[in-house]
Parts: structure tokens; sequence; C-alpha cells
């Protein structure tokens, strides 16, 4: 692969699978997406439910965002808890929320200290051929793109909480996180876009997270081969690159959908 | 216990390190940087279980334990964070079918907990004798809203900070061997500690005097 600079399915190192998106497939999530990297295939579906708000922050609500690898997706994982490859990519998935600030938790906020909305993100691979970070985090940053969630109203006599299901609004994201993930072969030589048989053989990855005003939402590069300074910056502005590609993917599907 | 001297240029809180403190494990070492320390005892090379016996090379298990509380799912990300550390400086393949448990038990958190854990492993790497390639230390950076980077933050200079930045840097090239961030920052400020590890250097030194001083 080193000499000839090209990879066993023909791509070049800096060169990303064909990306697809599906936006609102699933009707009764509050909002969905489903990601393409070339094979890897996620899925992600958001609900929305009230909740009372935790006392020390009572103007927030909740992002509750967890990754799943079922046995179906791959036979690397047996089927029982999550493990350790789950537990860390639903991890980094609340790191890059919180590091983002995608959605400020102040706007699921419907009455301080009395309700607010607990997004549940639930983020399926559905078919793993390795990267499933980019995946999770782009099919993540659809879904909570095509959410409404229904107007609710506090009724003072009563004290409960109505719900519209017929006024919906959409969610406001503030920020719009992309995720690009690297594999590291012999401290050397960088490819874009692993997938699972480079995933295999590489001896480290890296995974940088940047939004539209080019700022760095994570760099996450947990162990594996040593890297130096400028090859991380390498990396970072590879990443800003990308970030722009799928922005324009994203909002080309967001106005191919027509309104419900 | 040895107590490090500042290096130039560093403005660390003051830290020190005690070896080969536990009679049962094979390796153990305490960290204590400013208020934060943190326990790692090492069992190893030790008998591994059928499935996950590797013939290639030593399998690497690691386990953080957090003061208060079971551990999680942050705590199982970290774990992997660490075992991938390891597993790149660790000569593993001298040791096939074998295993290496790291264990790292949180005794106070005041910041920089992460890098505190690094620098305890790798002391009580030395203290097995386990083969590695090369000593590793952890190093914390934390971007105030002024734009100053400061090195090794207690937790409320974390909070405060807009970003922090945890570095894992090997002693032999200096290169980043992990690196994992919480917050926000641009470009140009992340760019600044990676290749200008001054921190690393005086970490790495000071931990290398202190290990051969025990």
């Amino acid at each position: 692969m080193q000499k000839e600079n090209c990879r066993p399915d023909g791509r070049e190192l800096g060169e990303f699978r064909a990306t697809t998106v599906n936006i609102g497939s699933i009707t009764t999530a509050d909002g969905s997406a489903l990601v393409k990297l070339g094979n890897t295939t996620v899925i992600c579906g958001v609900k929305a439910e009230l909740a009372a708000p935790a006392l020390d922050s009572a103007n927030k609500g909740y992002i509750v965002p967890n990754v799943e690898l079922p046995s179906l997706c791959s036979t690397r994982f047996r089927s029982g808890p999550p493990g350790e490859e789950a537990q860390a990519a639903s991890q980094f998935i609340a790191d890059v929320i919180e590091n983002s600030q995608i959605i400020a938790k102040e706007d699921l906020c419907i009455a301080d200290g009395k309700l607010a909305w607990v997004l549940y993100c639930d983020i399926i691979c559905l078919d793993y051929d390795g990267n499933i970070l980019d995946a999770s985090t782009f099919a993540l940053l659809a879904a909570l793109k095509n959410v409404q969630l229904p107007s609710v109203t506090i009724n003072e006599e009563t004290g409960l909480s109505e719900v519209n299901l017929k006024q919906k609004n959409p969610l406001v994201i503030r920020k719009h996180p992309v995720a690009t993930s690297f594999a590291i072969f012999d401290d050397t030589l960088l490819i874009v876009d692993p997938t699972a048989e480079e995933e295999d053989l590489a001896t480290g990855t890296v995974t940088v997270v940047t939004d539209e005003d080019d700022r760095l939402c994570s760099v996450h590069k947990p162990g594996g081969s040593p890297l130096t300074g400028a090859k991380l910056q390498d990396c970072i502005s590879r990443a800003i690159t990308r970030h722009k590609e799928v922005k324009k993917l994203i909002d080309k599907v967001i106005k191919s959908i027509k309104p419900k | 216990m040895e107590v490090a001297e500042e290096a130039a240029g560093c403005s660390l809180r003051p830290f020190s390190c005690e070896q080969g403190l536990l009679s049962r494990p094979d390796g153990s070492a305490t960290f204590v940087q400013g208020d934060t320390s943190v326990l790692a005892g090492l069992y190893g090379p030790a008998e591994v279980k059928g499935s996950r016996e590797s013939p290639d090379g030593a399998t690497v298990e690691v386990l953080l334990r957090p003061k208060v509380g079971l551990p999680g799912v942050a705590e199982r990300s970290r774990e992997q964070l660490l075992r991938r550390t390891f597993e790149a400086v660790l000569l593993g393949s001298l040791h096939p079918r074998t295993s290496i448990t790291v264990v790292l038990q949180v005794l106070s958190d005041a910041g920089s907990l992460l890098a505190c854990c690094l620098n305890a492993a790798c002391m009580g790497l030395l203290d097995a004798g386990l083969p590695l390639s090369s000593l590793f230390c952890g190093v914390t950076c934390a971007l105030d809203p002024h734009g100053d980077i400061i090195l090794d933050p207690t937790a409320r200079q974390e909070q405060e900070a807009h970003a922090v930045l945890t570095f894992a840097i090997d002693s032999a090239q200096r290169k980043v061997l992990a690196t994992t961030t919480r917050g926000s920052c641009s470009a140009e400020e992340a760019g600044l500690p990676a290749p200008r590890p001054i921190s690393g250097r005086g970490g790495v030194a000071a931990a290398t005097r202190a290990g051969s001083g025990l």
C-alpha cells in the first residue's frame, strides 16, 4: 500500500468512501437519520420525553446518547451487555455533544425547575465496516436536524403539562460538528476513513471533530503509535476540509425534505 | 518518596512519586501532582484465560477505579485510551500468551486526573520491570478565557477554561502517543502545546530522575 499509494479498495490515501444520508425514515421517532459510509451503516433515532430538570441546573434539559454495536453488525461483537468499544463510542458522542454545544441545553427547558425535554439519541450500527465514530456523529447531527418537538404549555390552574402534537417546532442546532477519523500505520502513514480490515491492521487511530467555525471540538487519539505534532496538524487541516463537504451534503438533504 | 525539582520553563504543581509500596502486585507506584493522586498496581506477565490469549504478544487489561461510585462509561473510555497507550510502548511480543493487568485507583482528584493516571502507570510499569520501548508522561493543558496556556491545571482552572487538552508524550522521540480534549478551541491554540512539549521534557526528565533514584 505504501509503495503504490493506493488502498485495497482502490481509494487514495486521503479519499473518503461514498457517503449517503437518508433522513426521517423512522416515523415513530421524533427525528431519525440513516448514514452509510461505504458499507458502514449507522442509524440514529431521537425520542423526546419530558422530565424534571436536575436540581443544580434547573434551566437545562438533557441529551442522552447511546451507541449500540449489536452482534448483527459484525462477528466481533457478542450479544450481551455493551462491550468496551460501544461504551467508548457512547462516551465519545457524549463528549462531542458537550464540547461542540450542538444544542444549548437551556433551549430544552420548558419551565425552570419543573419541566424540560430529554432527548434520547439511540445510535445503532447495522453494518460494521470501520469508522464507526464518523458515521455515528454524522447520523446524530442529521437526526437532530430532523427532530420536530411538539409545543408544551403548563396549565396554570392544574399545574399539569399539555402537549400540543399538532404544533411542532424544529430544534435549534447551534453548531454542526463533523468527525474525521484516520488510521495510522507504522508511525508515518495516515489514511482517512479506514475500513474494518484497515482498522485491524492499523497501529493507531486519530479522530478529529471540527465545527463550522473551524474550531476543534475534539482531538481523540486513544493511544496507538506516536505521532509528531506536525502530523496532527495535517489531520486537523484534512478534517476542516471534510467538514465543508459534509455540511454541503446535510444542507442538500434537509432542503430536499418536503415539510409535513 | 522522590520529590521533583521544577524544570526551567514549566509551571507544574509540585509532583512526587513513590514506587514499590504494595507487596502483592508485581509493580506498584503512586503519583501525586499537587492534590491529585493516583495509585497504580500491576500484575504481569501472568496467566490469561482461553479466548483472550494472544500468540503475538501480551494482552493488556486496564481497570480504572474512581474514588467514589462504580466505574461507568467514562471510566471505560479512559481505560481504552490507557490500554492502547500502554500497548504502544510495551514490548508485548516478548511475553506472548500472557496478560498484563494495570489497576489504577484514584485516591484524590484535584484536576489533571488523566495525566496523573498516565504518570502513575508509567512508574508502575517501571517498578514491575516490564520491557518498554520508551517511557511516557501525561500532561494536561488548559486554555483559559484570555488565551493563555496553563499546564497541570487544578480542578477550578479546568472548569473555568474553555478547553482542556491532555497529551501522553513518549520519551524517545517526544511524539504524541495519546490525546483527548474537552471543550472547543481554534486549531492554532491546539497546535501550540503539541510541538512544544516543554512540560513533556520537564515531566519525563523529572520522572526518569525520580524513577532511577528509587
